[in-house]
């Protein structure tokens, strides 16, 4: 007697199905479809304007569909807008602490915002405050805090009403690494906690640590999904051979390149050759008369399946 | 009892008692402006000419004009706070874009910072009463209920400022909002009866929502209950309701696309 399928799949706390937002006449997100689990840390990767922040806005009922269907809890945030919301955390990739207010007014303010009487606001405050290691500024204005100090403010204040989705767009931009890693271990606490997070990053590095299923969007569509693993396995090869070109790659026969791996992609000043071993992969291009000013081999990463997938680096 | 009709609406109006109980001074000062005039026009220009005919009496012209400028106290609280600082959390703050991320909606922010701007203006106009009272310039007892009639104006003034401002692009624009003010202050009936001006001017002046306000402070400061004062109400009624339904739909416009 085996578990039953349905028993074991965790619900979808997201649904998706053809989801599009138009402005005017450019399409902003084009017919994409996703499920979120309950559970997961599930990331849109992408480089800006792809579409990302303006899917998390639909999914926070602050956008309204232009087509498809959305269901967050199994509701449509067109008609339960405000009962979403109240379950929901977001830190918006642009700050949006209240300057007005000191540290500890902005999560006692936001708690109210949700509905929630003063006492557990209180409780909740202090406990996020400790968390995200900011008991000691509470009575700071915020205007003075750090970069990193303030998106961890963000994030604690987003996580009042304890929401069972925290959305998060971009949440490290901007931030030195230190600051990074520390929101890194942050949010993976959250999550072996259970909470559902939802990010956006154009970083690879970012997604690749941190999510367990991604979609990869460019220019509106999602070009790919699965986990991080599953997409380099798909979509790239064990290992990347990059050679350094500094004069060009133009007048490199695509001949010789098809001959060093198993893809290739010739950028501006770079050739990345997608192969199994790298190191013999760099043999082959000596072999062939290739003569690079400096070469590296590396594990593929999500870089790479951006790469493959759009043709594009992510910087472009 | 408002807390219970809209929670979610008081707890924006919330989030402006939080910022303003250490910026307490800021509100003081809106109210020697109205004190000001008082001194200046209602005793300075009273001393000279003494008495002004109003409802079939003369009275003491520093009577007259006191419940004009009590009304056009809680004109300011409501004009400044309906402008200034929600253009600010608007435009610059971003305070919006944080609220509409949580169960509150459009309508809920409009009403609650339509509430606190309201007791902006109510409080002026009680503090003025006080003043009023201490110089012996209230002829009935039924100025303590102006309070109450404020809030007419407050919510007209209020929401209209808040339908304007979500239609400036730039600080620059504010400048557009004297040239309607100043006049307004000046010309509704607040120094002189509005019988004064002629023919059509006079109807003009008349729809002017501080003429109304004015006429409804004025009527209570003196006692004279008349069906005027209901036309006066609903009259302010009407701007702040169209203000309101104005406001909302232009917040959708700018933070809900």
């Amino acid at each position: 007697m085996g578990m039953t399928n349905s028993a074991s799949e965790p619900t979808a706390l997201i649904r998706a199905q053809g989801l599009t937002k138009v402005f005017g006449a450019r399409s902003a997100v084009d017919g994409i479809d996703f499920e979120v689990r309950d559970g997961e840390f599930f990331g849109f990767l992408g480089p800006n304007g792809a579409g990302k922040t303006t899917t998390m806005r639909m999914i926070a009922g602050v956008s309204p569909r232009s087509a498809g269907t959305l269901e967050i809890f199994d509701m449509d945030p067109d008609l339960h807008g405000s009962e979403i919301r109240g379950q929901i955390g977001v830190v918006h990739q642009q700050e949006t602490l209240d300057m007005e207010l000191t540290v500890l007014e902005n999560l006692l303010v936001f708690g109210r915002f949700f509905g929630m009487d003063r006492a557990s606001i209180a409780t909740r405050a202090a406990e996020l405050l400790e968390l995200f290691q900011l008991s000691d500024r509470a009575k700071d204005q915020v205007e003075p805090l750090s970069g990193g100090m303030k998106r961890r403010l963000s994030i604690a204040r987003s996580l009042i009403a304890s929401p069972r989705i925290l959305m998060l767009d971009e949440p490290t931009t901007g931030l030195d690494p230190q600051a990074r890693h520390l929101l890194w271990d942050a949010l993976q606490r959250l999550k072996r906690g259970g909470t559902t997070i939802v990010l956006t990053t154009h970083y690879m590095d970012e997604a690749e640590q941190l999510c367990d299923r991604l979609v990869v969007m460019d220019q509106a569509k999602i070009v790919a999904e699965g986990s991080p693993r599953q997409l380099i396995v798909e979509h790239a090869s064990r290992e990347v051979l990059e050679l350094r070109f500094p004069n060009g790659t133009e007048s490199i026969d695509t001949k010789v390149l098809e001959g060093i791996g198993d893809r290739y992609e010739r950028l501006a000043e770079r050739v990345i050759v997608g192969c199994e071993n790298g190191e013999a992969a760099h043999a082959r291009a000596l072999e062939h008369g290739l003569d690079p000013e400096s070469w590296l081999v590396r594990r593929s990463s999500l870089e790479d399946v951006f790469l493959r997938l759009t043709g594009r680096t992510l910087d472009e | 009892m408002i807390a219970s009709l809209a929670p979610r609406a008081f707890s924006v109006f919330e989030r402006n008692v939080f910022v303003y109980r250490r910026q307490w001074l800021i509100i003081v000062t809106g109210f020697f402006e109205p004190l000001f005039f008082l001194l200046g026009i209602g005793y300075g220009v009273g001393g000279v000419i003494g008495t002004i005919p109003y409802g079939g009496a003369d009275v003491p012209y520093a009577a007259f004009v006191a419940p004009a400028l009590l009304a056009s106290a809680a004109m300011n609280g409501a004009i400044f706070d309906s402008t200034f600082n929600i253009f600010y959390k608007l435009k610059y703050g971003k305070v919006y874009d944080a609220i509409l991320s949580t169960p509150v909606g459009v309508g809920d922010l409009a009403v609650g910072e339509l509430l606190w701007s309201n007791l902006r203006g109510v409080i002026y106009a009680t503090a003025f009463l006080i003043v009023m009272l201490a110089l012996g310039l209230v002829a009935s007892p039924l100025a303590l209920l102006t309070p109450l009639a404020v809030i007419f104006i407050g919510f007209s003034f209020g929401a209209a400022g808040f339908a304007i401002t979500t239609h400036m692009r730039s600080w620059k624009d504010f400048d557009f909002l004297f040239i309607i003010l100043t006049p307004l202050f000046l010309f509704s009936a607040t120094f002189y009866p509005v019988e004064i001006y002629p023919g059509a001017l006079r109807w003009i002046v008349e729809l002017s929502p501080l003429t109304r306000g004015t006429h409804l402070v004025r009527s209570l400061c003196f006692g004279d209950l008349n069906w005027l004062m209901l036309v006066d109400i609903a009259y302010l009624s009407a701007i702040s309701f169209i203000g309101y339904r104005h406001a909302v739909r232009r917040l959708g416009v700018l933070l809900l696309k």
